[in-house]
């Protein structure tokens, strides 16, 4: 005996096909009556369509469920975690949908979670998500600027330094961020909420530059040189090591250094912002470097090798650049008497020196004994990022 | 193996990837295979009965076509395979909700709007049923496409405009077409009634000529080795509108053949055939 639906008076255009579908869902064979003056019309048309074969028997109709378009469908995973390796052919899907055989596939290369997974990355994005900032309200545009104006040259200098790097800073990652399988969800919403991140700091870094100035600073082939090199690096790992733990991890001494010695408020806090931010990029890129390290030790040799090896391919550009250099001294003193440029070069030196102890612990975070990671430090390139 | 050279009417842009997949599929089968596109069926039942094609992707107007013309010539003509959803097809006559017509018999003299004059489903079969009820109207054509026997939908939806517009009394359709006019909210459902159901009719096949290449046995049994639950053809079946294809059979034309010859649909061009 057939399971019974009874439509009623609702028509299949008035969405009695759901009792019907749902009807045939329980049970392979269903038996229809209804009392809609079009039921006859569009109960036999619909069937048809979906490949149900129907009878009519009476003033009901006997359904047989026809074939199903979900044979062959396959899970995506579970919500709750990603899989080692997730197959190109389970495309754009949420994790753990039950993808249709036959979808189309992507050939995304970012797609092993010991290539690109940290465990802290729901954690990290939820962070970051909580802690979006307006650039309009938490920044105090209006505040005095009273410094010299070869000061305020020099914070221009330094303004267009960050926009240039943090230019790259959102395109790196943004790269990668086209191949990452989708799986990895967090992993894709962390790197986006970067990309955002970065986005910010070079809108607040230009409004800071053009508070005074009409023109921005000084663009060096040696800066620029540096960073393309993050551009020629095709592995995830790498590019990420190089440019989160090592440049970004540097950065965050910059900012903190800005925000300690900046003349104006404007500009203190806009260092504070930003540096608040990169230090979730440092966090991210160390975590799931930490854990591919973990999975896979050889991992560590490839990193030391590229470091070495942007060393060598920078080793004929100036590092960074004289202007630069300067600027962040004077920015430091704050005005031309000796004891505030001794003060500021002070101030530079001991960036420098916190620059690279940050570097030393992040590489000793990564395994590195610490002779080596002084080594590797010191072959960072002199242009921070 | 010879190449089978299939023929099929381009009533739609979406006919160029359909019968490249089906391409992909028989080549992949190791059954060599081509298809030519026509503008309109009767020059590809002409092409057929020349021998330029070894079968047809016949409208069921084409097949009662090529059977006549076959005959005609001494050659006899066999529809091999269809899909699920040709058969046991009905047309409806659809009336505004506020008509004064009530029964069939109400639409005598009255304008009744169909599709294109060569469509089996929104104009022939329609007509017929309407004839055989002894009503006779003024027939208004809505010929989108003419030579392609309705199977663009176009017409049928200008005919359905026409009644809400009142500028006819009632409009003949495809049953399914009932329900996708309601999706596209050409109207709602409570805009029109249904007047008359046809009889269950069949529709496309695909047709062969006696004498055709031995491929032709090897191509119907790959087509009804398709399975929906493959997903490497499922997007094909999707695209043509079937689950399954089903062998050939003829018992469901009878409708359209005594339209055709009430009208004399086919005279003019049968003339032509020698």
């Amino acid at each position: 005996m057939s399971d019974v639906v009874d439509l009623g008076d609702l028509g299949l255009d008035e969405g009695a096909h759901l009792l019907v579908k749902r009807a045939l869902a329980a049970a392979p064979a269903i038996v229809v009556r209804g009392s809609s003056p079009t039921l006859a019309v569009d109960l036999p048309a619909w069937a048809r369509a979906q490949g149900h074969r129907l009878e009519a028997r009476g003033d009901a109709y006997e359904l047989a469920r026809g074939p199903d378009r979900w044979a062959g469908a396959e899970r995506a995973g579970t919500i709750a975690a990603p899989v080692e390796a997730a197959p190109a052919r389970w495309g754009l899907a949420a994790r753990g949908a039950l993808v249709e055989a036959g979808a189309p596939s992507l050939d995304l290369s970012l797609a092993t979670r010991a290539e690109v997974w940290a465990d802290e990355a729901a954690r990290l994005y939820a962070q970051a998500a909580a802690a979006q900032w307006d650039p309009a309200t938490a920044i105090p545009w209006d505040a005095p600027i009273d410094h010299p104006p070869e000061v305020e040259d020099a914070i221009v200098q330094v303004m267009t330094y960050l926009i240039e790097n943090e230019t790259a800073a959102l395109l790196v990652p943004a790269r990668f961020l086209a191949r990452l399988h989708p799986h990895f969800r967090e992993v894709m919403q962390l790197l986006a909420i970067q990309g955002a991140d970065e986005a910010r700091h070079i809108e607040v870094f230009t409004r800071r530059a053009r508070l005074r100035r009409d023109v921005l600073g000084l663009s060096t082939a040696g800066g620029q040189a540096s960073l393309a090199s993050l551009f020629d690096e095709p592995e995830f790992a790498i590019a990420s090591f190089l440019l989160s733990v090592l440049g970004e991890g540097s950065f965050l001494s910059l900012l903190w250094f800005l925000h300690e010695h900046a003349p104006d408020a404007c500009t203190r806090e806009l260092a504070r912002f930003a540096a608040q931010d990169e230090a979730r990029h440092v966090a991210f890129g160390l975590a799931h470097l930490q854990r591919h390290v973990g999975e896979e030790p050889a991992l560590r040799e490839r990193l030391a090798a590229a470091i070495e090896r942007r060393y060598t391919a920078l080793a004929h550009t100036a590092g960074l650049n004289a202007e630069v250099f300067d600027a962040l001294l004077l920015l430091a003193a704050g005005g031309w008497e000796p004891a505030a440029l001794r003060a500021g070069h002070a101030a530079v030196l001991a960036l420098q020196q916190a620059m690279d102890d940050g570097r030393r612990q992040r590489l000793v975070r990564l395994g590195f004994a610490p002779e080596r990671a002084a080594s590797l430090s010191a072959l960072h390139t002199r242009n921070f990022m | 193996m010879t190449q089978l050279v299939l023929g099929a009417v381009a009533y739609d842009a979406k006919v160029v990837p359909i019968w490249d997949g089906f391409l992909a599929y028989f080549e992949s089968h190791g059954l060599p295979f081509d298809f030519v596109l026509f503008t309109n069926y009767e020059r590809q039942v002409e092409a057929h009965l020349r021998g330029e094609i070894d079968v047809a992707w016949n409208s069921p107007l084409a097949w009662l076509e090529t059977e006549r013309a076959a005959r005609r010539k001494g050659r006899t003509a066999e529809a091999i395979a269809m899909r699920d959803t040709d058969r046991d097809l009905t047309s409806v006559v659809l009336v505004r909700a506020n008509s004064d017509v009530h029964e069939v018999r109400h639409l005598h003299g009255r304008r009744i709007g169909v599709g294109a004059a060569d469509s089996p489903q929104a104009t022939l079969i329609p007509l017929e049923v309407l004839a055989q009820a002894g009503v006779q109207g003024t027939v208004v054509r809505h010929d989108v496409l003419l030579g392609k026997h309705g199977d663009h939908v176009g017409g049928e939806r200008e005919a359905v405009k026409s009644l809400l517009a009142g500028a006819v009394d009632a409009a003949c359709i495809l049953d399914a077409n009932r329900l996708t006019f309601v999706r596209e909210m050409v109207y709602v459902p409570s805009a029109v009634r249904v007047l008359v159901q046809t009889p269950a009719y069949d529709h496309c096949n695909f047709t062969v000529l006696d004498g055709g290449p031995p491929s032709i046995a090897r191509f119907r049994e790959l087509l009804l080795a398709m399975s929906y639950e493959d997903a490497r053809v499922r997007p094909l079946l999707d695209m043509e509108g079937l689950k399954a294809w089903l062998p050939g059979r003829t018992t469901g034309y009878a409708l359209l053949e005594r339209a055709i010859e009430r009208f004399g649909t086919l005279d003019a061009w049968l003339a032509k055939q020698r």
